[in-house]
């Protein structure tokens, strides 16, 4: 790409060729051709959005940012856009076939794995989420559900952390039953093999970009359960 | 008036008609033939869907098959952890019918949420779960039957990137080879409220609660129908197979009114990171783009969607609305529910509507239902619980319907 764009920038004090470099970690994801084939600038997909109509967001100008290959706008839709996204994939319904959601997956990934600094304090107040899910392999569990953390949830909230422990018990279900740090009794065999695929594909390392302590405390419990395997 | 100029009529007249689509001039590739070239190449095992199995009609035409039993619950960590009605129900309704399944401890969530959510993971990661998920549904000889809405949507997608990317392919397999497992992937990825359509008419047949007077609006699951969309069941028998036929088919068998509004189509405001940590979103759209829209446009005695991520949205985000003066107050409940709730099943003992926060309360004394009888036998079990005379409840328990209506 031999196309440097001359008009003012948002960001000039970020270098073009990190921006460019950003960009085209983007662009060489091989899923990047399956979401994206040009754009009409319809806006069916803004029309189907749930996030445009909250935020000044438009699925519409991430299709035409990245077909257009404008390595500024790319960035200002790293730093401030890519996070309002719903994920819901009604944009989908795009008559070209593009796939504005899913660019913004591949965005966020690459943001998060570059470590910006607008992608951490994003995700700042997520990090026990991620510590649920990496560790016991469920993304949610009873006992994350907390009066000062859900007020708006209702007064059962309350109710339930009061009686979590009997409530639990008080399901038919014997993978529930009982269970308030995980969704679901799983395998100590399976969360080794989760273990085993986080080291395997990388996915601890991107966890230390957003949160260092967290990635430590992860590494920690995840080496001690695959020793103690190899030890057995 | 150019050439081109179709009458407002003409499109009015063609809305109106079943869609019949024919699945030879369908505009994506058939993946299962691909998925059996691969495995004929000796690449991957295909988990055949084991008999008795109905077919049924998807988007292009094409037909997918559900299978009845010898199922494996791929469970959902939303439903699971909050809303455990929803999987308990699911469980209740094929104990009623005595159908062969299996609740494995060999399973984890796809980890999609945590990925829609925050992007701390990459494609293979993803890939890499789905398939050590369906490796040990293939090591038990049970077909996998998926809980979650975003997981069956996110499979959908990590099925196609595996068949069509042979890195992603190898390196996964290297990974499965590590922990010792094949690759395995599965004819078709079955979302469990396709199972519920097969069943409605079944699930009819053994109705103890009249439910021909209610009214209710479907939220149809964004990742259900949007994410891969020729794998969703459309029916010319249901909005003229305009929409996917699930969850409409269950309550238009049970005789319940189902209201159409005019957002059916958007996505209920879940926003995967937005409603843990940025709820101001998820609460508005739930509120202001779709409770309300339905409360002015229909006001039904409740909702019906497919998905853990809908029903915890649209059921908790009406609580702080009501300090606005937003019009809310509907009860939002599961297809599974709705089913096993007509079949009779326990209030709290398998509905567990005590986990919900928008007041079941009217919708019970609508059908009839005495729940005050029911809460506090309910609460005899917290009781004994309490004092150490019962572990927990069972399905003993459980099992037998409520057959009392006031």
């Amino acid at each position: 790409m031999d196309w440097v764009s001359t008009k003012a920038t948002k960001y000039a004090d970020v270098p073009y060729e990190e921006k460019l470099r950003l960009f085209l970690e983007v662009k060489n994801d091989p899923r990047y051709e399956d979401y994206l084939y040009g754009c009409y600038e319809c806006g069916i997909c803004v029309s189907a959005c749930p996030s445009a109509r909250f935020y000044d967001y438009s699925p519409r100008v991430i299709a035409q940012t990245m077909a257009r290959e404008d390595v500024d706008r790319f960035y200002e839709i790293m730093v401030e856009d890519i996070w309002n996204c719903a994920q819901c994939f009604s944009c989908v319904r795009c008559p070209r076939q593009n796939n504005p959601g899913g660019l913004v997956t591949l965005i966020r990934e690459v943001a998060v794995r570059n470590g910006l600094k607008e992608a951490r304090d994003v995700l700042q107040g997520y990090s026990r989420v991620i510590y649920k899910v990496m560790l016991k392999g469920n993304q949610v569990s009873p006992d994350m559900l907390q009066p000062d953390f859900f007020p708006d949830w209702g007064p059962w909230v309350r109710e339930f952390s009061a009686n979590m422990d009997v409530w639990r018990q008080a399901i038919p279900a014997d993978t529930m039953r009982g269970v308030t740090d995980a969704a679901w009794r799983t395998d100590e065999k399976t969360l080794r093999e989760l273990y085993t695929i986080w080291f395997e594909t990388n996915n601890i390392d991107i966890v230390r970009e957003v949160d260092e302590g967290l990635y430590e405390l992860l590494l920690d419990v995840m080496e001690e359960v695959l020793e103690e395997e190899e030890v057995a | 008036m150019s050439a081109g100029f179709v009458p407002v009529e003409e499109i009015l007249d063609r809305k109106s008609r079943p869609v019949l689509r024919d699945p030879r001039e369908a505009p994506t590739h058939d993946l299962r033939e691909e998925l059996f070239e691969l495995e004929a190449k000796g690449e991957l095992i295909v988990m055949r869907v084991p008999e008795p199995y109905v077919e049924v009609t998807t988007k292009f035409g094409r037909k997918k098959k559900i299978p009845i039993e010898h199922t494996w619950h791929h469970k959902s960590c939303g439903q699971c952890g909050h809303i455990p009605g929803y999987s308990a129900s699911i469980f209740w309704l094929h104990r009623q019918f005595g159908l062969d399944f299996l609740d494995p401890t060999d399973q984890t969530s796809c980890t999609g949420w945590n990925y829609y959510a925050s992007a701390t993971s990459n494609a293979v990661a993803q890939l890499a779960v789905m398939s050590r998920n369906f490796a040990a549904a293939y090591e038990t000889g049970y077909f996998p039957l998926i809980h979650c809405g975003t997981s069956y949507g996110h499979y959908k997608e990590a099925r196609e990137q595996l068949i069509h990317h042979k890195e992603m392919r190898d390196e996964v397999r290297r990974i499965l080879d590590k922990l010792g497992k094949p690759l395995v992937v599965p004819e078709e990825i079955v979302h469990y409220s396709e199972w519920v359509h097969v069943m409605r008419h079944r699930i009819a047949e053994r109705k103890v609660i009249d439910m021909s007077h209610l009214t209710a609006c479907v939220h149809p699951a964004c990742h259900y129908y949007k994410i891969v969309v020729e794998d969703a069941i459309y029916d010319p028998d249901i909005y003229g197979a305009q929409r996917t036929a699930t969850v409409t088919g269950l309550l238009t068998a049970l005789d319940i009114n189902v209201a159409d509004y005019s957002t059916w189509f958007d996505c209920c405001g879940f926003g995967f990171r937005h409603v843990l940590v940025q709820r101001d979103f998820t609460r508005s759209f739930a509120v202001l783009r779709k409770i309300e829209v339905m409360k002015n446009e229909v006001d039904p005695d409740m909702v019906v969607t497919h998905d853990t991520g809908c029903v915890t949205t649209l059921d908790k985000s009406q609580f702080a609305a009501k300090a606005h003066n937003r019009k809310v107050g509907v009860p939002v409940l599961s297809d599974a529910q709705v089913a096993a709730m007509a079949m009779g099943a326990h209030p709290f003992r398998v509905l567990q509507l005590h986990w919900h926060s928008t007041d079941w309360r009217p919708l019970m004394e609508k059908l009839g239902i005495d729940w005050q009888r029911y809460w506090e036998e309910f609460q005899e079990d917290l009781d004994a619980i309490r004092r150490g005379e019962k572990p927990g409840l069972t399905w003993e328990d459980a099992d037998q319907p409520i057959v009392t209506v006031a």
